[in-house]
């Protein structure tokens, strides 16, 4: 689809709305309908949609696949680093009122550092598993 | 006042019935056509169709992560993967289906039976909406602060259950990336040799 004047165009107004709306969702997800696991699918789809239209090979050259085992393995160490930080701080386990002196200001904490923690491993596993499959197709 | 609700309910229930009829019509035609390239679109109409109706039902998180999921990603994936496979169509079956059609007639009559002994839909006498729901609503603005009660019990309430689905994820990538994945180097050289 290299060729596509249309959707080259396209792309290229759409990618950045999809973008600001998945940051949306994100940071949005305790007001509204939405979080994490929404963020990070609508966030990989955006990123995806670049690649269809221009290429596998150019949408490696800004995310490479080895950064997406890292970005994976970061978002999980975010979520579990919470629950080890409350534990630290003399809470149990994910138990977010220790973040703060003021219960509600450590659950805001606690909540959106785990979403984008979910954010982050749902999109790089998202995108994982489409290079895996998209770059098999490749001669 | 009376007169606006029924017509509320009206509305809802027209609502209710074209989704359905469109939802079924899309699965009649999933199990009718052959082309597999059709199908997996007609897989992403379908998802779309249940997300229109987790609306109607209120449940809009639910709802966001079907049409995200569903009709969106999982599209994709399926289109990349027909794109691996040499056979776009799929192949008629040689006999007739007749021992799996009374398989899953007895399933979905033995289903269809046990929905009698469901509490009805929005019930407020039913345990699910007696047990923890109450104090969830209302006590989670003073203890979480979040408004959306949604976000405040899968990230705060039931945090363990969210990091397990997380892992789950997590491992549903490796998996992927231990099939499929990690050949790709291995065979780019033996190309070279």
């Amino acid at each position: 689809m290299k060729h596509n004047l249309i959707l080259r165009v396209i792309v290229k107004y759409l990618f950045p709305v999809i973008a600001l709306f998945a940051f949306y969702v994100l940071f949005h997800g305790e007001y509204g309908p939405g979080g994490g696991f929404q963020a990070g699918v609508i966030m990989g789809v955006a990123i995806i949609f670049y690649a269809l239209v221009f290429g596998l090979e150019t949408t490696e050259q800004v995310i490479p696949p080895q950064i997406l085992r890292i970005l994976a393995s970061t978002g999980i160490l975010i979520y579990a680093g919470t629950g080890v930080v409350t534990m630290l701080m003399g809470g149990n386990f994910l138990d977010y009122n220790m973040l703060s002196l003021n219960q509600v200001e450590g659950q805001h904490i606690g909540i959106i550092v785990i979403e984008v923690g979910v954010g982050i491993t749902v999109s790089a596993v998202m995108l994982m598993i489409f290079y895996a499959f998209a770059s098999k197709g490749r001669p | 006042m009376t007169k606006s609700i029924t017509v509320t309910a009206l509305i809802d229930t027209l609502i209710d019935i074209t989704l359905l009829v469109f939802l079924t019509t899309t699965a009649i035609a999933i199990i009718k056509i052959r082309n597999l390239f059709v199908i997996i679109m007609l897989f992403g109409i379908f998802s779309l169709h249940s997300a229109g109706l987790f609306v109607v039902m209120d449940a809009a998180d639910v709802a966001f992560t079907e049409a995200a999921v569903g009709a969106g990603i999982s599209s994709v994936l399926m289109l990349a993967t027909l794109a691996l496979t040499k056979d776009h169509e799929e192949k008629k079956p040689s006999h007739h289906a007749r021992i799996p059609l009374l398989v899953v007639l007895i399933t979905g009559a033995a289903l269809v039976y046990g929905t009698y002994d469901i509490p009805s839909f929005g019930d407020p006498l039913s345990p699910a909406q007696q047990h923890l729901k109450p104090r969830y609503i209302e006590r989670s603005i003073e203890e979480t602060g979040a408004p959306n009660v949604v976000t405040a019990v899968l990230a705060s309430y039931r945090g363990y259950d969210t990091l397990g689905e997380v892992v789950v994820i997590f491992t549903a990538g490796v998996g992927v990336m231990l099939l499929i994945g990690g050949r790709l180097k291995s065979r780019r050289k033996e190309d070279k040799q």
